[in-house]
């Protein structure tokens, strides 16, 4: 399983993660060697199992709607980077250059 | 040292209900002992020096007032991954560096309310991601056994207080190894419980299916006593369980005779320490001395287990570390806009391990990729939990090294991911099954600490607890200590 460096573009824009041109060059090489090690899995015929995605069994867990005190708002926008009148300020949303096709 | 950061937490308790010493007496010892040892050592990246000292006089004045539990004036350090409101949370990551939750994990608040003594918070690798605590972004922690090698990871620096004395008991997360690998490399007592058996609310989550909280202690009564209090349901976290709570302190007395120690060939790998296996071997021995039945059962998938993980954790991560954008909280790089900002932001915030992770992941449940590799890891899962259900329906225990080696030189094996995850082969089968498992010290080689572990049945606990004691009060290891600091 080999990875190319466009592949690996594509999986820094689907993260949202920028990367220079040489973390690009390591990861394409470290995540190909990691998928590598992974076909081992490759050996084991899975056609008849059924997916474990988590260990407990839990249905839909379900509680009394009654009303609680939550955070309060101007403790929570205190957190943000930067701030405006209670609500979170952040650049323009529209705009942005994202070759996935939707910013 | 003083004597007081010498004794267990249990002895403490003792102490302190005969008022044969303070609180403030326990916390100052420990806040000295942290000034003396912990430039060495990097155990912890925040000591809480003012918050300790209130809630010491608050655990005095609850002992005069004869509303002391079991853990009131006890000193716990905590893992920088919980969450607290009174010192900053960062995971180890440039991305929180200066940040402060607004509210407490559930086992912070359950320590809180039971009266213990916050020392600090620990270090750890970026977002619990690593097996040596050479991820976080300040700086490694180093083992207090020989400070030239790693303490293990991801919960290292809580592995190190506790092996240092820095700290009685301490909070660690244990996602495929993170609490057991590490106290086998320092030679102290960790505990992964049951998945559901700990709220993880307030855990920075890793890979929410595997993710759980445990004690570091230096005997396993002081892990049953921890445990006793920071266990049980919680209606924050909805994959905590309803099951009962029972007085592990009490149960632990246990007789070995006729009990069935379950051995599985799988685990003993190429490459593993000739130290390591002649004092697993010898544990074994030990083990059968003193009554167990030693039965051999096969867990076929073992070898499965990691290249399971190495899908299934990164994917996990990469959804949970999604919210690390630099908008709501955390630390932002901005620019013009939306996108680059979310792309400066994470590049420059997060290390070159958590990249790697967010990556893996990403391409795991990317379109054309997820049913090769997402699904396939889910479906090894299920068969890997099975082979410990069979195995389970033998035995009451499986006996296990924690580690195919003993702590490895700082630096060692950085270059290699793939090296670097190996360290947790026979750590990574247990939480993908969801299973407890403890990691008791059992031997020396070359001078540092091997690990011996023990798997149990699901939310029991105090079957893993019991026969770890057992083990340990016919042994001498647990009274060993570095040397080398002093």
């Amino acid at each position: 399983m080999s990875l190319s460096l466009k592949d690996v573009q594509h999986v820094a824009s689907l993260a949202r993660l920028g990367l220079t041109e040489e973390e690009m060059e390591t990861l394409r090489d470290q995540l190909s060697s990691i998928l590598e090690h992974i076909q081992v899995l490759n050996q084991l015929d899975t056609d008849a199992i059924s997916p474990t995605a988590q260990v407990i069994e839990v249905d839909n867990v379900m509680r009394d709607d009654t009303v609680a005190p939550s955070l309060p708002q101007e403790v929570v926008t205190s957190l943000a980077p930067r701030s405006h009148n209670g609500f979170i300020a952040v650049p323009a949303v529209l705009g942005g250059a994202d070759e996935e096709g939707g910013a | 040292m003083s004597e007081l950061t010498r004794i267990t937490a249990s002895e403490a308790r003792q102490l302190l209900e005969s008022r044969a010493i303070s609180s403030a007496e326990l916390t100052e010892a420990h806040l000295e002992r942290i000034r003396a040892v912990d430039g060495k050592v990097h155990g912890y990246l925040h000591v809480m020096e003012e918050v300790a000292r209130e809630q010491a006089r608050a655990a005095d004045e609850a002992r005069a007032d004869g509303t002391a539990g079991p853990l009131t004036g006890i000193p716990v350090a905590l893992k920088d991954i919980l969450c607290t409101t009174d010192a900053p949370t960062t995971a180890a990551s440039k991305i929180l560096e200066g940040y402060t939750s607004p509210y407490d994990a559930t086992v912070v608040r359950k320590l809180r309310e039971a009266g213990c003594v916050f020392l600090g918070k620990t270090n750890t690798d970026e977002f619990a991601m690593g097996s040596s605590t050479e991820n976080s972004a300040f700086g490694p922690t180093r083992n207090p056994w020989n400070l030239d090698t790693v303490p293990g990871g991801s919960s290292g620096g809580s592995a190190a207080v506790v092996a240092a004395h820095e700290a009685p008991l301490s909070l660690g997360s244990d996602t495929g190894g993170s609490i057991r690998q590490p106290a086998g490399f320092c030679g102290v007592v960790g505990l992964k419980p049951t998945y559901g058996r700990v709220s993880r609310f307030g855990l920075i989550a890793f890979a929410s299916s595997l993710d759980q909280i445990g004690p570091f202690s230096r005997t396993v009564a002081d892990t049953a006593l921890i445990l006793n209090t920071i266990a049980g349901r919680d209606p924050a976290d909805s994959t905590s369980v309803d099951v009962e709570v029972p007085d592990y302190t009490a149960g632990l007395p246990y007789d070995l005779k006729g009990k069935r120690i379950g051995i599985a060939r799988e685990y003993t790998v190429d490459g593993m320490e000739k130290g390591v296996s002649e004092a697993v071997d010898q544990a074994i021995r030990t083990l059968a001395d003193l009554g167990a039945e030693l039965v051999d059962v096969s867990l076929p998938h073992t070898e499965y287990a990691l290249a399971t993980y190495y899908i299934t954790a990164p994917a996990e991560a990469s959804a949970n570390l999604a919210r690390f954008d630099g908008i709501k909280y955390g630390n932002r790089k901005e620019e013009s806009t939306l996108q680059e900002t979310y792309l400066r932001t994470r590049g420059e915030g997060f290390g070159a391990e958590v990249k790697r992770r967010i990556m893996l992941g990403t391409y795991a449940l990317s379109s054309g990729y997820y049913d090769a590799y997402y699904v396939k890891a889910q479906k090894v899962r299920t068969l890997i939990k099975r082979d410990f259900d069979e195995a389970f329906e033998k035995v009451d225990a499986i006996v296990a090294p924690t580690s195919p080696t003993v702590a490895f030189g700082i630096g060692s094996r950085t270059d290699d991911p793939y090296q670097m995850y190996l360290a947790d082969v026979f750590t990574i089968p247990a939480n993908m099954a969801g299973i407890p498992g403890i990691s008791v010290p059992c031997g020396l080689s070359d001078g540092l600490p091997v690990g011996l572990q023990f798997l149990g049945k699901p939310f029991d606990e105090q079957g893993v607890l019991s026969v770890a004691h057992a083990y340990e009060q016919a042994t001498d290891w647990h009274t060993k200590s570095p040397t080398g600091l002093d």
